[in-house]
């Protein structure tokens, strides 16, 4: 199996340092890994060109973030990139948690069929990146991606922000409407802007490696919690592509970093815990984790997202997934602020919207670490006590923290939502990230969510489907229907999940959430709720 | 205070064991006799988690830890959480 070689990309002279024809951008995006390449391809899609600027010129060195949960999965098939992600990555859904040397519980996270994506799939953070910038070359007029680039300063202006930029030829100066920091824990963006990052340290040490072998391990999450393996307290394994394991080992506080990532130190402990079998090295990192959050994201021009905006510890997969919905709830808004289509406030719902997930993301995975990592006497006896009961009593079970997964953070009762109507008894309410269903469109079988998104849209339902100026609809019916794209709802999930009849319509925003719904949709309704969802009833900033 | 917070205090401190709570007293002191103090917290451990499943239901529950941290203390009139 080939595995991935890391080719440096080619650094060109900036055409402000080169005297070439300069590259007009309304954005520049600082950090050109998975949430900075993603926010590049979204806004592109969106007609905005944006200049990425890098400080290295490698994708990045380390599996790092490996688990990448459905919702991702379905932003990166409206960015194009989906198809190749599943078709490299491992797909899993299952998993397993082991108290020593017992299994104490197995657990299955997607049951429900009729939806494109799985519940995750693993696939190292350097073939994601990979993915993303080769889909960046498809707007070569839109996206100006720029190697070895580094960020050394920030200012803002009244009207703009004004980055300077250090490159192997000397230093520039860039003007933007708005700066999209994705630099990272370690912002730059963040630290130049002087933000505070307020958050809770978790004192303990964890050692991840990267493991080639050939093994048959099956496509699951494996958790031990007190490994007999291991002398700490937990270890995780999960499989990747190209025959390449994941572990993490809890080590403890007292752990001496440069130590333990020396293979003759590495090596014994991986041994231990597979046995007399050929395995290779391939990346080792000690870790710490941090959670940590802006108290905001927008700050006028300067717009935070990712790692840069908000920490998790790694347990629970929220730190990709979370930036990449980040991504997705911005750059909508970003494009119709840019255009003229809506005003600058739209903006502050990024902040509400994401504010509350990062918070939800922080609340789960700080409840996981702190299972994983007790912090006093009491901790430790509680989490204990619920160890020893879970092989016999399936309550304990539940109990057991060792990351709850991402799931999509509802948006309901906030501000562009409107108010639920209340003839349905589905629980798909204004704020949910639209389910999936199989359709076909004539005889071409396809996937719901391939029809929504990228703008705001109707989905309708019947023959007679509601409409609205200047939307368009998607129509499920089993006859084509004149001026929509209409969509047979071949297995019936369409209307079971959506809970819709003949004559009811949802407006969807453009990144698939649900912003209204009604029963009975009237043109007065539809604009209302379409007018909320786009900003234009939220106060002006001052 | 909410009523279901009411009600659950009052059940709290209603008496329940009837003629056996001597009996169930002494059981409880049994279970933890020769072990020493980290095992003996440990076994309320385990205890207190079966317990708290068994009674199941929230406000109950909630109540229950309110009353045994705040040494009998009555809850503020708004806590009704």
């Amino acid at each position: 199996m080939s595995r991935y070689r890391h080719k440096p990309f080619p650094y060109t002279t900036p055409p402000e340092l080169s005297g070439g024809k300069p590259f007009e951008a309304p954005v520049v995006i600082v950090g050109a890994g998975p949430i900075g390449l993603s926010a590049a391809i979204d806004l592109a899609q969106h007609g905005v060109a944006s200049v990425v600027l890098d400080e290295n010129n490698v994708v990045t060195v380390g599996s790092r973030a490996i688990c990448w949960a459905k919702r991702t999965l379905e932003i990166f098939d409206r960015l194009g990139v989906g198809e190749r992600m599943r078709e490299k990555g491992v797909t899993w859904q299952a998993g397993r948690l082991f108290h020593r040397d017992r299994e104490v519980y197995h657990f299955d996270l997607m049951t429900e069929p009729g939806h494109r994506n799985p519940a995750f799939i693993n696939l190292q953070q350097y073939y994601v990146e990979a993915y993303l910038i080769d889909r960046c070359a498809d707007f070569a007029g839109l996206i100006d991606l720029r190697w070895n680039n580094r960020v050394t300063g920030v200012e803002q202006s009244r009207d703009s922000v004004r980055v300077r930029v250090e490159t192997p030829d000397g230093g520039y100066d860039i003007e933007a409407d708005y700066l999209l920091a994705c630099d990272g824990a370690r912002s730059t963006v963040r630290s130049s802007v002087g933000l505070d990052f307020a958050g809770e340290i978790f004192w303990d040490r964890f050692l991840i490696a990267d493991v080639e072998m050939e093994a048959d391990f099956p496509s699951e999450r494996w958790f031990w919690f007190e490994p007999t393996f291991h002398s700490g307290q937990s270890a995780l394994l999960h499989k990747q592509p190209d025959n390449i394991y994941r572990i993490d080992l809890q080590l403890g506080w007292d752990a001496d970093p440069g130590e333990e990532k020396k293979p003759e130190n590495v090596v014994p402990r991986i041994q231990a815990m597979f046995g007399d079998r050929d395995f290779k090295l391939e990346w080792v990192s000690l870790y710490t984790f941090q959670c940590r959050r802006l108290e905001r994201f927008v700050h006028d021009h300067v717009i935070f997202l990712g790692d840069s905006a908000h920490l998790v510890s790694p347990f629970g997969a929220r730190g990709g997934n979370g930036g990449i919905q980040d991504v997705d709830n911005l750059c909508w808004k970003l494009a119709a602020v840019i255009d003229g289509r809506a005003p600058a406030a739209l903006l502050d719902s990024y902040d509400e919207e994401r504010c509350h997930a990062a918070d939800e993301n922080i609340l789960n995975s700080t409840r996981a670490t702190r299972f994983m990592t007790p912090d006093d006497d009491a901790e430790r006896l509680f989490r204990d006590a619920v160890l020893a009961l879970a092989e016999d009593m399936p309550f304990a079970r539940q109990l057991i923290n060792s990351g709850r997964p991402s799931k999509p953070c509802s948006l309901a009762g906030m501000a562009l939502q409107s108010d639920d109507d209340e003839g349905f008894d589905t629980p798909v309410v204004p704020g949910t990230a639209c389910p999936d269903a199989v359709v076909a469109e004539g005889s071409r079988p396809g996937w719901l969510l391939d029809h929504l998104g990228g703008a705001f849209k109707l989905l309708s339902f019947g023959d007679d489907p509601a409409r609205h100026d200047g939307l368009g609809t998607v129509c499920i019916n089993d006859l084509p229907v004149d001026g929509c794209t209409t969509l047979r709802d071949v297995d019936g999930l369409v209307a079971e999940r959506y809970g819709a009849d003949p004559g009811a319509a949802y407006l969807i925003r453009p990144d698939q959430h649900v912003a209204a719904r009604f029963r009975n949709p009237t043109p007065q309704a539809i604009g209302k709720a379409l007018a909320r969802a786009s900003g234009k009833a939220m106060e002006q900033r001052s | 205070m909410t009523g279901q917070a009411n009600d659950a205090q009052s059940v709290l401190g209603a008496c329940r064991l009837g003629d056996n709570a001597d009996d169930l007293y002494e059981t409880l002191l049994g279970a933890h006799a020769g072990l020493d103090a980290s095992a003996s917290a440990a076994l309320n451990a385990r205890l207190v988690l079966i317990l708290m499943n068994a009674v199941g239901d929230e406000a109950t529950v909630r109540a229950a830890i309110r009353a045994a941290r705040a040494d009998r203390v009555p809850p503020a009139p708004d806590d009704d959480r």
